[in-house]
């Protein structure tokens, strides 16, 4: 719970510290566009200087195993194989590469690749359902399931997969957890009755909810051949997400300004109209932070679970390319890795939004 | 305070009799709060009656339990002894007959000032058409000199704007009485002058039983016919009653420059300063 209110108050903060800065700063528009010139200016730096570092550490990991491989070929089988061993190396010869943190350009060449490589499926799909387009209608006609393409997934078709997958567990974990957290919220028996529930549940790692889910999963889709990874993948995501929405939802309800409910009460609202017009509204705010925290934790757990259930996402992609040890696995699990972040990034700045249009003490604050 | 034993009298639910020109009739009224160092007697013995058609001040230091009493009378905390009644019915719980206006405006903030409005409108009038309902709404943010602004947000007022829409609204659900707790006390004199005014303008045309609680004795001389002074806890009572007989309406100039005014004046500082 104090994680979540953290979190609140570090918005506020870093709001009224932007209008402080507001103040100092005449507001001309010239110094405007100067100071935001020269904040792109730093982060373009600081990006540069990330990958400068990255070269370098990259430079000296791929040294270090080289230089270990020459080594071990001069002690285990002399002269002749070290020399052979480094030309190797040196001719940039794909079975000898040593194998370790890529450098950035590998990696925007697996970006490159992946990318071409979703174009080829592209134009497979396209060719196939071409092909099939008369047999297909056919079986639509007679009532058969038409035949779909069913090759490899591109790294496009992976990612929409985890897109999918966090937003279905987002609303589940929605679903479930506002009506509860605005249920118990207004009954403080109800409150102390599940907070044993909430302090239990809340802390159990992915990887239980996971096989939790599993297990009755399993069981409903007995004699289902149907791929029920998805379903499984999504509930785990929503389970282990809700509580942040959970606990803000119900804490949001339980703390109404008394002045609003003071209001109503003179006023002798029904209940109905006492949760829809004053205590759900003034809750609002606290419920989309919690919603934030939520699908922020959604998208993180989403990769341990995607791999653990199989599921065709970026979960299982880098597990797999780990497995598989190729040698641009390492580049594309770094590829990964960025995709991973800047759709968690971008996900949370929608619902930064979505927060910032709902709270409405915006002239409170300043 | 003698002038209720004039009038005729009628039994109430029960059974007590009342003069029927009392509106408001607290008796030995009582007030503890539990606290952890052992039970705290805020108010014990207070009686007071208050007119139809009064408007009634009520001063004291603080901490003395004026918040306390204002909100049993409005149903909002629990009574520990005695009595309250309304028109002879005792109080059960908080209801729209006794509309309030608190110290901070407490609007809802993602509502309009129109929507502030009918909020109340909309519960009291349940049986009147929408636009009956819109009507009134409009009529009292009329009379606030909010004419320009049904549609801002709550949030989007000035304090003192907040407030009118907070007057609008306890005059629009049409209560029996009329209870304000320091109303005023969060604007700057300039603000709090014009609310006086608007406040006292609409009362001089409704003529709601309002009692107020105000810290300042020039406002409490202004509004009132009577001026209740209470006597610091624990265990407060009414101190003295002071009536002001300045004629109907008022004018801030007039009041001024009245004599009686500052000997109505040094009567209440004296009663703070001891
Ligand atoms: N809920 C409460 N529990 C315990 N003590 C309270 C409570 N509310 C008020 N008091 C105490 O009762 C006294 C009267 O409070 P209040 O009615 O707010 O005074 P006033 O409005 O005259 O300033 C104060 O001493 C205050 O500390
Ligand atoms: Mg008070």
């Amino acid at each position: 719970m104090e994680q979540e209110m953290v979190l609140k108050n570090e918005n506020s903060l870093s709001s009224s510290l932007k209008q402080m800065l507001l103040k100092l700063t005449p507001s001309i528009k010239k110094d405007g566009i100067i100071k935001s010139l020269k904040n792109t200016g730093i982060t373009l730096l600081s990006i540069l200087m990330f990958i400068g570092l990255w070269q370098m550490g990259s430079k000296a990991l791929y040294n270090k195993e080289a230089d270990y491989r020459i080594e071990k070929a001069l002690t285990e089988r002399g002269e002749e194989a070290a020399a052979a061993e480094r030309a190797c190396i040196e001719s940039g010869d794909s079975s000898c590469q040593p194998n370790t943190l890529p450098s950035p350009s590998q990696v925007w060449a697996s970006l490159q690749s992946l990318i071409a490589d979703h174009n080829l499926i592209g134009a497979k799909k396209n060719a196939f359902a071409k092909k099939m387009a008369a047999t297909n209608e056919k079986m639509i006609a007679e009532g058969k399931d038409p035949i779909v393409y069913t090759g490899r997934a591109s790294f496009v078709d992976i990612v929409l997969t985890s897109i999918k997958t966090v937003f279905a567990g987002f609303l589940l974990a929605m679903f479930i957890a506002v009506p509860i957290g605005i249920i118990i919220g207004l009954s403080p028996s109800l409150r102390s009755a599940f907070n044993w529930f909430i302090q239990i549940f809340k802390p159990v790692s992915p990887v239980v909810w996971y096989l939790l889910v599993f297990m009755i999963v399993k069981t409903l889709y007995i004699g289902d051949s149907s791929d029920n990874a998805f379903v499984i993948s999504f509930i785990s995501v929503g389970l282990c997400a809700m509580w942040a929405t959970l606990v803000n939802t119900a804490m949001g309800v339980a703390s109404v300004d008394k002045d609003y409910i003071n209001v109503a009460k003179v006023l002798k609202l029904g209940t109905f109209q006492k949760v829809f017009k004053v205590i759900l509204p003034s809750s609002l705010p606290l419920i989309f932070t919690g919603l934030r925290i939520t699908l922020s934790v959604a998208w993180m757990v989403l990769i341990a679970i995607e791999l653990l259930a199989q599921s065709q996402g970026l979960g299982l992609f880098v597990w797999e390319e780990f497995q598989n040890g190729a040698n641009d696995s390492n580049s594309k699990i770094i590829v990964a890795m960025f995709v991973i972040g800047i759709i968690g990034f971008l996900l949370d700045r929608l619902m930064l939004a979505v927060q910032n249009m709902v709270s409405f003490n915006k002239n409170e604050m300043a | 305070m003698n002038t209720t034993q004039q009038s005729n009298e009628v039994y109430s639910e029960n059974g007590i009799v009342y003069p029927d020109n009392v509106m408001l009739d607290l008796s030995n009224l009582k007030k503890v709060y539990p606290t952890p160092k052992g039970d705290y007697v805020v108010l014990e013995d207070l009686n007071l009656q208050i007119l139809k058609e009064e408007f009634v001040t009520i001063i004291g230091h603080s901490g003395c339990g004026k918040t306390t009493m204002l909100s049993m009378i409005a149903g909002l905390n629990p009574i520990s002894g005695g009595n309250i009644s309304v028109l002879g019915n005792p109080v059960k719980g908080p209801g729209p007959d006794r509309g309030v206006i608190f110290q901070s405006p407490s609007l809802m903030p993602w509502m309009t000032a129109l929507q502030n409005v009918l909020l109340g409108v909309n519960q009291v009038f349940p049986h009147a058409t929408k636009g009956q309902r819109q009507d009134i709404a409009k009529y009292y943010l009329h009379k606030v000199g909010l004419e320009n602004a049904f549609h801002k947000k709550a949030s989007e007022l000035s304090q003192g704007m907040q407030q009118r829409v907070g007057i609008a609204r306890a005059f629009a659900i049409k209560p029996k009485v009329l209870l304000l707790d320091e109303p005023f006390g969060m604007l700057d004199s300039l603000t709090r002058g014009e609310l006086q005014d608007i406040l006292i303008e609409i009362w001089n045309k409704e003529k709601i039983t309002a009692v107020m609680i105000t810290h300042d004795v020039d406002e409490a001389i202004f509004l009132a016919d009577r001026v209740v002074m209470m006597t610091s806890g624990p265990s407060a009572k009414i101190g003295d009653i002071l009536s002001i007989d300045f004629e109907r309406p008022r004018t801030r100039k007039s009041v001024l420059e009245n004599d009686d005014y500052y000997t109505y004046r040094k009567h209440l500082i004296d009663f703070l300063e001891h």
